[in-house]
């Protein structure tokens, strides 16, 4: 028998090591996914993701047509250019998924999120947070002597830009919507 | 027209109107009310077996051998757990399989009853679709949406879930041409993408076919327009494991097997090819080796139905997405509509560059002293049984790959092996629903001792109904493919690899009232093997060879195609003036 020109008892052989080097570099996108209201669609498509290792940054899904009994699932995920089509393929093989749209790439789109801030504070905090509250257009929606819970809405990015001045004035708990997203125009 | 029934009555109906006749299950609470039905009528045949993973295996030969989708039938609890393995495996191999689970009554779901468990949500990753039907009126329409899913794009299992309560209560029947979907998969091709590669063929230098699965899936027009598009263009074709059959082995232009251990001219032309035409396959890792190395210098392209398969891990240039037939029939029309032309003077070079690396003879083996070897046993049954309407199921392992190897495979449809999930216990089960499918034909099991025992217990169901299966069983007293890689790998220390107080296979056939054959010399085996084909009934031969062989030609595991292991009995000097390639 030829003997096998690798180190014995080397483990860096693996049959699994084979995973492609993919030199790109990772992406963030949002995707729109109309799928059929039926109960465990979700879990479809939150399995897919966990099964097959894709990152799921932000997830939301309601029901968008009673009637015609469709619910969309905005997903942002990250990954590298193969990846993110390998996700779209995969999404597109659900039987319940009726269309996956890429709003990133798909032309121009407008993204959303909602987020509920509660900030514990008095004296000059809590001016201070009113004051940026104000400058951020979010509402206050709660108020006690020594609290507020802010709502704003925005990109991402603002609600984070939003947390982080919160955060020394006394921020206390963070509910987010997630991203709903639409193409832009006709 | 509309028909009130029972739920019960309503699942055996759609199974008839579906133009099923045979029907693997195993009953239990869960399931009564349908196998009351099941007793009352003549239509479709019910095989008992003996463990629910036996009856997805035997849907899945069924299906596989036919053409038609399998259909199972189990209880709640752990008949839909113990149903698991064989849905994953039709899942990775794409077989087209109906899964029907009892379920605890409606009112009684999420209670934690007395074999209940949440097999939707167990079932969902290892399915293409599935379905909790909580109201009779919607079962019907559901049965007959499972078929349509579970045979149309990539087939797939499906698993309906039914409750108890909604086999006993009445509904309104939906016949299938009044149910309406949205699931229907594209299947002709992009006609640019389709020129694209008709132009590439005319004036490939090296030309190579890369044929899968999806051809047998796609039906036996596909195996029919492959064999008339290789004819006409005279290029060199080789095939995955789950591909054999779709181009005849004793064609001229075949190159065997490739992959991991497939024929040394199969992964040297992959290697070296220029163009590389995947109809129906999906570059596995088994398949494709060292992906940095894999066939470097080809332009590929790339037919699936599945669009999560085109550049999944290899990159091609020319995806087209579609069913095989239909793009191959387009493909066809296209390339001869353009004047039929190849490169045949370079073609022609390949060829007998080829026919070099196949002057390696990368299978011979020697037969030598009183052992039997293993590829000999398989050799002689290839002899002996080659002219006979004959189907193959394996197990999983070293004879797995032998099998590939030495018998020869001349139409789609006659070969059942596990390829994707890689399933000890598939060939037993399997090789009784190819034969309920083929009362008439020779169907052989080739299986490995310790593989064979892992679903051993269907030894009752072939007796039962009678099922002349012939077990042709290459004892090595060894899990041998994990003896080789503990040889080579694992510096030969042999972790739990061999198989202790094994049965006396004669006699575990005789306790089921079988017919046991054991031979361990190979001047008798051509008697033996006789034996077994001329009896008629189950037969377990219990073959015993030698127990060291190792499974050539090997690719080794993070290595390209032209570095491949071949035995020790062939040419390698040769290999290397030939192929000019680096071999171990």
């Amino acid at each position: 028998m030829s003997p096998l020109k690798i180190k014995k008892g080397s483990t860096s052989h693996s049959a699994y090591d084979l995973r492609p080097t993919f030199s790109d570099k990772e992406e963030r996108h949002t995707l729109a996914v109309l799928v059929e209201n039926e109960p465990g669609v979700l879990s479809r498509v939150i399995g897919l993701f966990a099964g097959r290792g894709y990152n799921i940054d932000s997830l939301t899904v309601a029901e968008v047509d009673h009637l015609g009994h469709r619910s969309r699932i905005t997903i942002v995920t990250r990954g590298t250019p193969q990846i993110i089509v390998q996700i779209k393929a995969q999404l597109g093989r659900i039987v319940d998924v009726h269309k996956v749209n890429d709003l990133t790439v798909e032309g121009p789109s407008v993204e959303r999120e909602l987020a509920l801030f509660k900030v514990e504070g008095t004296g000059e905090h809590r001016i201070e947070a009113i004051r940026l509250a104000d400058i951020f257009r979010a509402n206050v929606v709660d108020s006690t002597l020594s609290s507020f819970v802010f709502e704003i809405t925005g990109t991402s990015e603002k609600v984070d830009a939003f947390a982080e001045l919160m955060q020394p004035l006394g921020l206390q708990e963070i509910a987010r919507t997630g991203v709903a997203a639409l193409s832009r125009g006709t | 027209m509309t028909k009130a029934m029972t739920g019960a009555k309503m699942v055996v109906q759609a199974l008839i109107d579906q133009g099923v006749d045979t029907v693997f299950g195993y009953p239990g609470g869960a399931v009564l009310p349908i196998y009351d039905e099941i007793f009352q009528q003549n239509s479709i045949k019910h095989v008992l077996v003996r463990h629910e993973q036996g009856a997805v295996h035997a849907a899945e030969g069924y299906a596989r051998s036919t053409g038609k989708p399998g259909v199972a039938l189990v209880t709640s609890g752990p008949g839909a757990t113990n149903a698991v393995t064989g849905l994953t495996d039709a899942l990775m191999d794409s077989i087209p399989i109906i899964v029907l689970t009892g379920q605890v009554p409606t009112f009684m779901i999420g209670s934690d009853a007395f074999q209940e468990c949440d097999t939707i949500g167990i079932t969902r990753p290892c399915t293409k679709h599935n379905w909790l039907v909580k109201e009779t009126d919607k079962l019907a329409s559901v049965m007959h949406e499972a078929f349509h899913i579970a045979t149309s794009g990539r087939p797939g299992p499906v698993v309906i879930d039914i409750p108890k309560d909604v086999q006993f209560a009445t509904g309104t029947y939906t016949e299938a041409r009044q149910v309406e979907t949205h699931y229907n998969p594209p299947v002709k091709g992009d006609m640019e993408m389709i020129t694209e590669l008709a132009k590439a063929m005319e004036t490939a230098k090296r030309p190579l076919f890369y044929t899968g699965g999806g051809v047998i899936n796609s039906g036996p027009a596909a195996s029919q327009l492959l064999r008339e598009l290789v004819a006409a263009t005279d290029f060199p074709i080789t095939s995955t494991l789950m591909g054999l059959g779709c181009y005849p082995a004793s064609g001229e232009n075949w190159l065997g097997m490739l992959g991991m251990h497939g024929l040394y001219e199969a992964n040297m032309a992959m290697h070296d090819c220029d163009l590389m035409i995947n109809i129906g396959a999906r570059f596995d890792d088994r398949i494709t080796g060292r992906l940095d190395a894999f066939s470097p210098g080809s332009t590929k392209a790339h037919i699936d139905i599945d669009a999560s398969s085109i550049n999944k891990v290899i990159k091609v240039d020319i995806p087209i997405l579609g069913d095989v037939a239909h793009v191959l029939e387009d493909l066809l029309n296209v390339w001869k509509s353009r004047g039929r032309k190849t490169d045949k003077e370079a073609v022609q070079k390949w060829k007998h560059q080829i026919n070099d690396w196949r002057k390696v003879d990368c299978l011979a083996f020697k037969q030598e002293g009183k052992v039997i070897k293993p590829q000999y046993a398989l050799a002689r049954l290839e002899e002996l049984t080659k002219k006979h309407d004959r189907y193959i199921c394996t197990e999983v392992g070293q004879h797995q790959m032998w099998a590939a190897q030495y018998l020869g495979f001349e139409d789609p449809n006659r070969w059942m092996t596990s390829g994707g999930l890689g399933t000890m216990g598939y060939g037993f089960p399997a090789s009784i629903g190819v034969q309920m499918g083929h009362p008439d034909a020779l169907v052989i099991n080739v299986a490995g001792e310790a593989s064979w025992l892992m679903n051993m217990q269907e030894l009752g169901t072939a007796m039962q109904y009678g099922l002349p299966v012939k077990q042709f069983i290459l004892n090595n007293e060894r899990l041998g493919m994990v003896r080789q890689w503990q040889e080579l790998l694992h510096g030969e220390r042999y972790s739990s690899s061999w198989s202790e107080s094994l049965p006396d296979f004669v006699k575990l056939a005789e306790a089921f009232g079988a017919k046991g054959i054991i031979c361990d010399d190979p001047d008798n085996l051509d008697d033996a093997i006789m034996e077994m084909l001329n009896h008629d009934g189950p037969v377990l031969f219990d073959c015993l060879v030698e127990k060291h062989e190792n499974c050539f030609p090997m690719i080794p595991s993070g290595k390209p195609h032209n570095e491949m292991l071949l035995g020790e009995n062939a040419d390698t000097a040769n290999a290397i003036q030939a192929g000019g390639a680096v071999m171990v």
